[in-house]
């Protein structure tokens, strides 16, 4: 077992959530009540990771944020830190690819909130920021509970972007799933196996817990009805 | 005063008019006139293209300064056609909601509170998917007036409700707004509801103002073709304008001279319409003492008779008259009296004071 390529997961996995979290909710929401004719643009870009096999996603952040690009080169001049072969590439990767994860269910959960609820909400004197608290959260947090789990389970699963993007760097990019890999090009089948079970129960648990919630929550919700 | 003028294309609206405070007034049209969207750009839910919006000389909206009071800030409750009830939220909670400025445990007895007066202190812990369309529609009432609006705007509010529900909760209105001494506008498509409840009335119709006034006056007295019609005045007939004297206006209705107390002094351009009231039109006895009081009397075949109730619809065609059917409204019982049926001939009576001249 590599403790470290898992340590090194939990936090990809942690940080990936606390950046992409915010950016999910924010735009789920927007996208959930604007009315530009872009949406369907929007929506489509959003989603493709969804269908983009990882490795195109990853060949496309080498291109662009590589060190000789211009956007790594502003990176590197602003942060002093190369995208490429480094964790926080890691990071950004995983931001990119995990963007459906985060933004389609909140933005589902977003629009199950009316319209009569906001002008309600309005009514009472509510600030747009109270309605946010209030009104919208309590009642879109399931979908912002799913964003949550499938970006964390995705995130520890990831495989092709972060092999691309970040390679097989013990300690800086080596995650559970590369190791696992590494593992089986080594012939050590027992050390891949351990790491691809514990893998497949921390997801299993992380997946479960968050059914879980929402199965209380809708147990809940048909007692009331 | 809350004075409205409110011009924009989409919904297409065109109105300037005027409501006293502390009243209660109602804006009544058809479906699709522009009611709820007048009720909307008042709450600040709609900004129109033009617009100037004021409450007791407080500006809320003026497009031409660019000024804008958002929603949030305007001292009024607002209870909407579906009510906006938040589903994750408790009877007490909901009415809560509208009181954030309070401490939470003072929000929870001002909420019960208002509960109570409406009629509904048990149902507190019900959550809205627990309560039927009334007691809906009372925690929306209690909701919106949790915070002592000075401006209560309700759209279409017993719309959803039964009939016995709905006469209820249009007494509690009327007690409530007395007792809260509150300028209430509420959107009506039912000319009943607003007779019955409102002192002003707004007719409006594709986004404009038909005619507003005093609802007596306004139910009395409609002053174009298209507000009789709004306001289902089911007598409307064309006539030509004869002379005018200090007694009142005479006018030719096919062979017949009708006489109406008020009206144009001069020949109006264009054709000048009639009506009367269903209820003005007098079925007159044989033997009657004193006919020439009654007003202009007319022999008349009848052509239908409709028993609605409490009351009776007889259409009838004037002898004399301009071919239009009349209809009058009688008590059962008068059918029989005096041997009123189908194919039978009557004598009816046409006062002048009732006799409304209409603008085409």
């Amino acid at each position: 077992m590599d403790w470290n390529a898992f340590n090194l997961s939990l936090q990809l996995a942690a940080w990936t959530l606390a950046l992409l979290l915010p950016i999910g909710v924010v735009t789920g929401r927007w996208l959930a009540r604007t009315q530009t004719l872009a949406r369907p643009w929007l929506q489509a870009f959003f989603a493709l990771p969804l269908v983009l096999p990882p490795t195109v996603v990853g060949y496309y952040l080498l291109i662009f944020t590589g060190t000789r690009s211009p956007l790594g080169e502003l990176i590197m001049s602003w942060f002093g830190v190369s995208l490429v072969f480094s964790f926080p590439g890691l990071v950004v990767a995983s931001i990119l690819v995990n963007l459906p994860f985060a933004i389609l269910p909140v933005q589902r959960a977003f629009e199950v909130v009316s319209s009569e609820l906001y002008d309600a909400a309005a009514c009472c004197a509510m600030t747009p920021w109270q309605t946010f608290t209030r009104v919208e959260m309590p009642l879109a947090w399931p979908g912002v509970l799913s964003a949550a789990v499938l970006t964390l389970g995705h995130t520890l699963g990831e495989f092709g972007v972060v092999l691309m993007v970040g390679g097989n760097i013990p300690g800086e990019t080596r995650t559970l799933s590369i190791a696992i890999f590494d593992r089986v090009q080594a012939f050590d089948p027992l050390a891949a196996g351990q790491m691809a079970g514990f893998l497949l129960l921390i997801s299993l648990v992380t997946v479960a817990l968050g059914y879980g919630v929402l199965e209380k929550r809708d147990q809940r919700k048909r007692r009331s009805a | 005063m809350l004075s409205i003028r409110i011009e924009n294309n989409t919904p297409a609206l065109k109105v300037d008019f005027r409501l006293p405070m502390g009243t209660l007034s109602a804006i009544v049209g058809p479906s699709g006139s522009g009611k709820t969207s007048v009720l909307r750009a008042v709450a600040g839910l709609l900004a129109p293209s033009h617009s100037l919006i004021s409450f007791d000389n407080d500006i809320w909206t003026d497009t031409e300064t660019r000024y804008f009071r958002p929603c949030y800030q305007r001292p009024l409750g607002f209870v909407t056609q579906s009510f906006g009830l938040f589903p994750h939220l408790t009877a007490a909670e909901n009415v809560g909601a509208a009181l954030t400025h309070l401490p939470r445990r003072e929000r929870g007895l001002e909420a019960q509170r208002f509960l109570e007066l409406v009629g509904i202190g048990g149902l507190a812990d019900r959550r809205p998917s627990e309560l039927s369309g009334g007691q809906s529609q009372r925690v929306a009432m209690a909701r919106a007036l949790a915070r002592k609006p000075r401006l209560l705007l309700l759209d279409e509010p017993f719309s959803a409700l039964d009939h016995s529900t709905r006469k209820r909760l249009r007494v509690e209105l009327k007690r409530l707004q007395d007792a809260l001494a509150m300028t209430v506008l509420f959107v009506t498509h039912d000319l009943d509801e607003a007779a019955e409840l409102s002192q002003t009335m707004v007719l409006l119709r594709r986004g404009q103002v038909v005619q507003q006034g005093p609802t007596r006056e306004l139910l009395r007295r409609p002053s174009t073709v298209e507000a009789a019609r709004l306001m289902n005045f089911a007598n409307l007939a064309k006539a030509e304008w004869v002379d005018s004297d200090s007694s009142g206006i005479t006018l030719r209705w096919g062979d017949v001279l009708l006489k109406a107390e008020t009206g144009p002094k001069s020949p109006p351009e264009g054709p000048i319409y009639w009506t009367i009231r269903t209820t003005d039109v007098f079925l007159v006895k044989d033997g009657h003492p004193d006919e020439s009081s009654l007003g202009t009397i007319l022999s008349a075949d009848v052509t239908e008779i409709i028993e609605m109730g409490s009351s009776v619809l007889v259409s009838v065609i004037a002898a004399r008259g301009g071919g239009e059917l009349l209809r009058l409204r009688l008590r059962p019982g008068a059918l029989h009296r005096h041997n009123v049926s189908k194919g039978s001939q009557i004598r009816i009576a046409l006062n002048a004071q009732s006799l409304v001249l209409l603008q085409s």
